[in-house]
């Protein structure tokens, strides 16, 4: 199902005052003093026009920090109490499509096996309203995993940038349609020929089903070291991407109660990985970023059936040490 | 809505042994018995155990699915979790998720020979599969144990290796590292690849079970090859480290292995198609 309709720069106000007065939280990339962040917004003016926010927009179905168990003490006995995911009916309001479309990378693992109730409630009242996108950058490479800048994929709703202001409106589900219905006065008709602003070019840096095959006898690679030397192991990479799913369980606790926390967390972390023997699977630094990449170019594909990366360049823009994701994937594609 | 896969039994200390020097056994009762009746799990399962306050820590069960009632863990005092655990009494409440994993094949095993083998802490996830085959006995044939550790007093359930050792539908043969032994001890003296390669079992229609730290591991592997025994019949049970034990956290991850998953249980030939991180 997709279906067609204009939304004016009206349209847009009308449809966020809609939906802040019925209750929703409106999440979105929003112009902050020195980054993008996605945070929630009031107006659509307060969206950022162009550029990728800092951080991915995952903590909206896979927060950060979240509550799983909850407990008293009670002298010798414990009480849990029931934990429900606080997830109130979301918009995920001008996102870049690769953000939309890296929920489903979350979603395989979330559900392939037990069923992460957490996970599903917050996916189930969160609507993705993406907005395709109109500029990369150097860091960007959606083009080399099966996507591109105006890709619909994870989108409940797809906007176009009309060159005279407004968006056309790709209505892909139906919790899109639900979401337009509220703007449903101020809708028009899609313009027969849109004038819409040009999808970013973001040119192909490699193929990931030939990067896939090269990776099978590439494990023992002098490449993983050479390109990790300079890797510090701070996990930013991680903590900006939209797909990584690694978390870890913590317990905070009073002397009275507590709260039995997930956390996100980086197989680029020496601790990750650390038994309590003192041995570490993987010790090294390269072993680790060996493993980032495989876990998301070899073990995805072969046990999902998909990539565990959208090509956002989050990672690369974050990474203080210049690690260029994309450089360095184009670079193990090859030879 | 679907159940909060998170959320553990509560259990409660039923028992604490002293096994050896900072290690403890647990016997554990659900604090619900509507949970404990409809609690299942298999040899070669493992769980989270969690110290309320201080977190989760995985071991195996240790106790066999053919005694009811109740579960068992044994754990080295070593960090927050079992710190905090080894604090705790007879009465206590602890947390327990589970079962998870895979599980020894026992199916499988009838009518052969098991010749179990392990090393130091790693005899828990062992006595598990141990127990519940010597508790359906007649439907293997010989089975024996080769346990060593480092001295005398690392053994752990030293009352057991006695009963062991006394029965005669079965083989233990104990050892200590060279330095490790005390007066008085009857068992042998030496590395335990040293003493399989020694005991030389047939490998005619016999099961090999190693669990141990990976160096013993590393070594004995190929005196069993050596001996005849195929890379199918060769079985190990992996502790990688865990949060969830659901195939999510991402920690256990080695290949396209989820130890928590696909695991803990990988005969010799699964574990070689592994990269070798574990």
């Amino acid at each position: 199902m997709s279906e067609k309709s204009t939304l004016t720069e009206a349209a847009v106000g009308t449809l966020f005052d809609a939906l802040v007065k019925s209750g929703w939280r409106v999440l979105g990339p929003k112009e902050g003093a020195e980054r993008i962040e996605i945070a929630e917004i009031k107006t659509a003016t307060e969206l950022a026009k162009d550029g990728q926010s800092v951080v991915s927009a995952k903590g909206t179905v896979f927060p950060k920090v979240e509550r799983l168990v909850k407990y008293r003490y009670e002298g010798k006995n414990v009480a849990l109490e029931d934990v429900q995911p606080n997830a109130a009916p979301t918009v995920l309001f001008g996102v870049r499509p690769c953000e939309a479309r890296a929920f489903h990378a979350l979603d395989v693992v979330f559900n392939w096996d037990y069923k992460d109730t957490f996970f599903n409630t917050r996916l189930a009242n969160t609507t993705v309203v993406a907005i395709s996108c109109t500029q990369a950058d150097e860091s960007c490479f959606c083009t080399s995993v099966g996507s591109r800048p105006d890709d619909s994929a994870g989108s409940d709703i797809l906007l176009s940038r009309l060159k005279g202001g407004g968006y056309v409106a790709e209505v892909l589900t139906d919790k899109g349609k639900a979401l337009i219905a509220l703007a449903k006065g101020a809708l028009q008709p899609p313009p027969i020929t849109p004038d819409v602003v040009p999808p970013a070019t973001v040119a192909p840096a490699f193929d990931a089903k030939v990067l896939e095959q090269k990776l099978a006898s590439k494990f023992d690679s002098p490449l993983w070291l050479e390109q990790s030397l300079r890797c510090l192991g701070c996990g930013a990479c991680a903590y900006v991407c939209p797909t990584c799913v690694c978390f870890s369980i913590e317990d905070e606790a009073d002397t009275r109660q507590g709260d039995r926390l997930r956390t996100w967390d980086s197989c680029g972390l020496r601790m990750f990985t650390l038994h309590a023997s003192g041995h570490n699977p993987r010790d090294k630094q390269s072993q680790r970023w060996r493993q980032r990449v495989y876990h998301k170019f070899a073990y995805y594909p072969d046990r999902f059936k998909t990539l565990g990366c959208v090509g956002c360049g989050k990672c690369s823009r974050a990474c203080p040490v210049d690690m260029n994701l994309k450089q360095h994937l184009a670079e193990a594609a090859q030879g | 809505m679907e159940a909060n896969i998170y959320k553990p039994y509560l259990m409660r200390i039923a028992a604490i042994t002293d096994e050896a020097p900072g290690v403890r056994t647990f016997r554990l009762e659900f604090a619900d018995a509507k949970d404990g009746e409809a609690f299942q799990f298999k040899t070669g399962q493992f769980g989270l155990y969690s110290a309320f306050g201080e977190g989760e820590s995985t071991f195996c069960i240790a106790s066999s699915p053919t005694r009811k009632g109740y579960i068992e863990c044994t754990f080295r005092e070593t960090g927050r979790v079992t710190s905090s655990l080894a604090d705790k009494d007879v009465g206590d409440t602890i947390g327990f998720r589970g079962p998870y994993g895979n599980v020894f094949p026992l199916e499988k095993w009838k009518g052969k020979n098991l010749i179990f083998v392990a090393g130091g802490i790693a005899l828990p996830p062992l006595r598990s599969v141990i127990w519940n085959c010597l508790d359906l006995r007649d439907c293997f044939k010989d089975i024996t144990v080769v346990y060593g550790a480092r001295g005398v007093n690392d053994l752990v359930y030293k009352h057991e290796l006695e009963e062991w050792g006394k029965r005669t539908d079965m083989k233990l043969v104990t050892t200590v590292d060279p330095g490790g032994e005390k007066p008085g001890w009857s068992g042998k003296v030496g590395f335990v690849p040293h003493i399989v390669e020694q005991l030389a079992p047939p490998a005619a229609n016999t099961v090999a079970i190693v669990c141990g730290p990976p160096i013993m591991i590393k070594l004995t592997l190929p005196v069993l090859a050596k001996l005849g025994f195929g890379k199918d019949e060769v079985y190990t049970t992996l502790e990688n480290r865990m949060k969830c034990g659901l195939g999510k956290c991402g920690r256990c991850n080695t290949g396209r292995s989820y130890v928590c998953k696909d695991g803990p249980v990988y005969t010799l030939a699964e574990l070689e198609k592994l990269p070798a991180e574990y």
